[in-house]
């Protein structure tokens, strides 16, 4: 993809979650809008391409030490 | 040991040989009547008001590393209650009065100057949006002055009024907003909370928590069990990992946030100035440094470091509004561990479990509410009713929608505060 580029080209899009099924509000709503596993340490986190490529990237990154593990496509692309 | 001018001279005269250590550092008892979790400003401030209001004195208070050694040693120290919104209007409101008769109260100098702090704004928009929450802080009943172009140019001369893309339009003074000596209101709340029969426990790290039929009934920590009849978390940016040990999930997500300081000056900046155009505040601590921050880096992090694009857009933000700054070196920068929540206002509430309670949610607000969230938190632990300040701090706002309190107008989702 775009290779190594400078952090202040990417929005963090927030925690990687699978988004529930169907539009009546439900525990499963609440779960996936608010409620956070928060890790320390690894945590999978959807950042945007912003002033870049604009795609959407799940990457895999460590929250105490600033390290990232993996980066793939988010719209099921390939790693 | 209780200090007062006479004594401070005496000791003076006689090589300062009668000061004794400021609290107890006691083995844990196996049980207790209430184990709070976390030995910060928060949590020092709820063992000292639930020894000092509650009369309860068999009180716990475990710390994993070493009292005010997480957020309240490590922020920039800004006092104020200059809030908008029903339900942080009070708590703030209450919290500052508590400031206010705090030195006096603990026997203690937290060194707090009520130095005015005035927000700037650099439009007709900005200056109807401050015109407005200032009314909303004078109808709390705590003070507001709108500032028009000379009016700060009276305080503040040294600011680059004319600049060209954000020329200063004014600004809201709050007189009675300042700053205090951070580590000594952790100080001060444990000397009194260890006066009154609190114990302090140091490097006593909690692991899990022991729930039995829904209730709770004490704590696995690295220097043994605690047997607890109530259990509170107070833990800010560790809330996660420790509301996990109850089987909890949080509507909290962990951000760091910069600040930094200067080499020592000799007195330039009077208040506390915050820019309206750029994520940039900035005090004088009385040794002289520049104590001055901006906005979270906006990611989750526990690093207590942050990167340097947020450090680059504070310096640009600095050199804008006040560009003699420039010639400062800064000394050191460090960062600390938020606990954000969707709306940006805290949680002071009861949990699922019962006897177990949580205060958290403080997001980058958490120093200037010590006094108020420690009072409200210990009534609520002592009484179990919510105080009437705190009242609308509810956990279940978010699954709920009811009473959302989103201060920035933003929405009430993770990432936008």
């Amino acid at each position: 993809m775009c290779g190594e580029r400078d952090r202040r080209e990417f929005y963090y899009g927030g925690t990687a979650l699978s988004r529930p099924v169907g539009t009546d509000w439900s525990a499963e709503w609440d779960d996936y809008l608010h409620l956070r596993e928060n890790p320390a340490g690894r945590s999978r986190e959807l950042w945007y391409h912003e002033t870049g490529c604009t795609a959407w990237l799940v990457v895999e990154r460590d929250t105490v030490t600033h390290e990232i593990h993996g980066v793939r496509l988010a719209a099921g692309g390939r790693s | 040991m209780r200090f007062s001018g006479l004594r401070v001279l005496h000791e003076g005269l006689t090589g300062n040989r009668g000061w004794t250590a400021h609290w107890r550092d006691p083995e844990p008892k196996s049980e207790y009547d209430i184990v709070v979790i976390g030995g910060g400003g928060h949590g020092l401030s709820t063992a000292y008001y639930l020894a000092k209001e509650h009369g309860l004195t068999n009180v716990a208070v475990l710390e994993k590393g070493y009292l005010g050694g997480g957020n309240v040693g490590r922020n920039t120290t800004i006092v104020r209650a200059n809030y908008f919104l029903p339900g942080n209007s009070e708590f703030y409101s209450h919290s500052l009065k508590l400031w206010e008769g705090l030195e006096e109260d603990l026997n203690y100098n937290v060194m707090h100057s009520q130095r005015g702090l005035i927000n700037l704004f650099h439009s007709d928009g900005q200056r109807d949006a401050f015109a407005r929450r200032g009314n909303a802080m004078i109808n709390q009943g705590d003070d507001a002055v709108l500032l028009d172009r000379n009016g700060v140019r009276e305080h503040l001369p040294y600011l680059d009024f004319d600049n060209i893309r954000f020329p200063v339009f004014g600004g809201l003074l709050h007189p009675r907003g300042g700053t205090a000596r951070h580590d000594a209101v952790a100080w001060g709340y444990a000397r009194g909370a260890s006066d009154r029969g609190v114990d302090l426990i140091q490097n006593c790290e909690v692991t899990g928590i022991d729930i039995e039929n829904g209730k709770v009934r004490g704590v696995q920590t690295t220097r043994g069990a605690i047997r607890a009849k109530k259990v509170a978390i107070v833990v800010a940016g560790r809330s996660g990992q420790v509301a996990a040990m109850a089987g909890m999930r949080l509507p909290i997500e962990s951000h760091i946030l910069q600040a930094f300081v200067t080499e020592g000056l000799k007195p330039v900046i009077d208040h506390v100035v915050s820019f309206g155009m750029g994520h940039f505040y900035i005090s004088q601590s009385d040794k002289g440094g520049l104590v001055f921050g901006g906005d979270l880096d906006f990611y989750p992090s526990y690093a207590q470091r942050g990167n340097l694009p947020m450090a680059e857009h504070v310096m640009e933000a600095a050199m804008t509004l006040m560009p003699m700054i420039g010639k400062a070196k800064v000394l050191r920068s460090w960062g600390g561990i938020m606990d954000m929540t969707p709306d940006g206002s805290p949680i002071i509430d009861r949990t699922d479990t019962e006897g177990l309670f949580i205060d958290c949610g403080w997001c980058y607000g958490g120093f200037k509410a010590v006094p108020g969230s420690g009072f409200s938190f210990a009534h609520l632990i002592a009484t179990g009713n919510h105080h009437a300040p705190a009242a609308k701090y509810r956990l279940d706002r978010f699954r709920t929608g009811v009473g959302l309190m989103d201060e920035e107008g933003t929405g009430a989702q993770h990432n936008l505060h």
